[in-house]
């Protein structure tokens, strides 16, 4: 079994045994895909929820919105013989790590990732299975390619599973 | 805004790092004076970094830090914060507070929390307003917030403007430790790309090549 390390922006995906990892999501977004039948998993680290906040060109980087980011990491399992009607998702992240910019529409990116994720997820009429999101805590996910087990883990409540 | 990350050369870099050293100086000098004991620091790491590799410098996306972060507005807007590890905001409250070290149990009082906001908002308020003065450039700290989490979880919300324009930032992190070691931590600042041009030329200092 490998572990496969997914980075801040960007995008991947597994086969069974293999399990994907991304660490210290806040505000980021962990979108999780699985399709059961063919065990391929797949995960993006989304940072922001959509690709026309970029200011320029060299900020286009495909993983780093959920419009762009979803939509490729789809692309990329059907490739790799997972079929998108059998996608489920699970969500995780969009904390909202310092409660006093409340009021500040950009840094209330937390919830506003979950939102364009749910949307963008919806369109392409995935499924959402699981969702831990909200809250103001950082998480790290793993994703088991062979059971489709998303592992959450926290600081203060340690590890969950959905 | 790569392009404009070329045009730093290491002219610029030392003037940055001075910029580190003046700010997290004041900063540290303040931190001595609360604790009553010697605090030294290193000579600030400018770097460039990719967002990945920025959590590496305070021990990795998963270490768990006492983080006090700022929002700077003004002439020169960006993201400032401070960086303690667990044991180190433990030891710190036992000397500011003068309670008899017991066990850690990783939790923290509500009085503690608001100790370690303040000694916080009084380092970065010292590093900005150092800074200020070196400069001539207003410097606005908004109301600083404490978190205690994943760092990065924590780094990641600085970089988020970032994102928009680039994957890399330019950080100017400078580590402090006490005498003993017993509380140490960082102070980082990100400022916004834009924020250079004003930075500099407050300086006198060009940005089209190497001097």
């Amino acid at each position: 079994m490998e572990i496969i390390k997914i980075g801040m922006a960007d995008l991947g995906w597994a086969k069974a045994p293999d399990r994907l990892r991304t660490t210290g999501l806040g505000s980021c977004v962990g979108v999780v895909l699985y399709d059961a039948l063919a065990k391929i998993a797949g995960m993006a680290h989304v940072m922001l929820p959509d690709s026309s906040l970029a200011k320029s060109s060299q900020a286009a980087a495909i993983g780093k919105y959920a419009d762009t980011a979803i939509p490729e990491l789809i692309r990329q399992m059907q490739q790799a013989g997972a079929a998108p009607h059998r996608m489920t998702a699970k969500l995780a992240g969009g904390a909202q790590m310092f409660s006093f910019m409340a009021g500040n529409d950009t840094l209330r990116i937390g919830p506003r990732n979950v939102e364009a994720c749910r949307s963008v997820l919806t369109q392409a009429r995935i499924p959402i299975v699981a969702e831990e999101t909200g809250g103001n805590c950082g998480r790290t996910i793993e994703m088991d390619a062979e059971t489709g087990i998303l592992h959450i883990r926290t600081v203060n409540q340690g590890v969950k599973e959905v | 805004m790569v392009d404009f990350y070329k045009k730093i050369g290491d002219f610029q870099l030392d003037v940055l790092r001075e910029v580190g050293n003046i700010g997290a100086g004041h900063a540290a000098t303040a931190l001595a004076k609360l604790l009553q004991r010697e605090v030294d620091m290193k000579v600030p790491l400018v770097k460039i970094l990719s967002f990945d590799e920025i959590a590496d410098f305070v021990g990795g996306a998963e270490t768990v830090v006492v983080t006090v972060f700022l929002r700077v507005e003004g002439d020169c807007p960006g993201n400032m914060f401070f960086i303690i590890d667990e044991m180190s905001a433990h030891n710190l409250l036992t000397q500011l507070l003068g309670v008899e070290a017991g066990e850690w149990s990783g939790q923290l009082s509500e009085m503690e929390l608001s100790t370690l906001l303040e000694i916080g908002n009084i380092l970065v308020g010292s590093y900005l307003s150092s800074l200020a003065d070196f400069t001539g450039l207003n410097l606005q700290p908004s109301v600083p917030s404490l978190a205690i989490d994943m760092a990065g979880a924590i780094l990641s919300y600085g970089l988020i403007e970032l994102g928009r324009q680039g994957d890399v930032a330019l950080t100017i992190d400078t580590a402090f430790f006490e005498g003993s070691e017993e509380v140490k931590g960082h102070f980082f600042l990100i400022p916004d790309p834009e924020t250079f041009y004003k930075l500099f030329s407050s300086l006198g200092v060009p940005l089209d090549g190497n001097y």
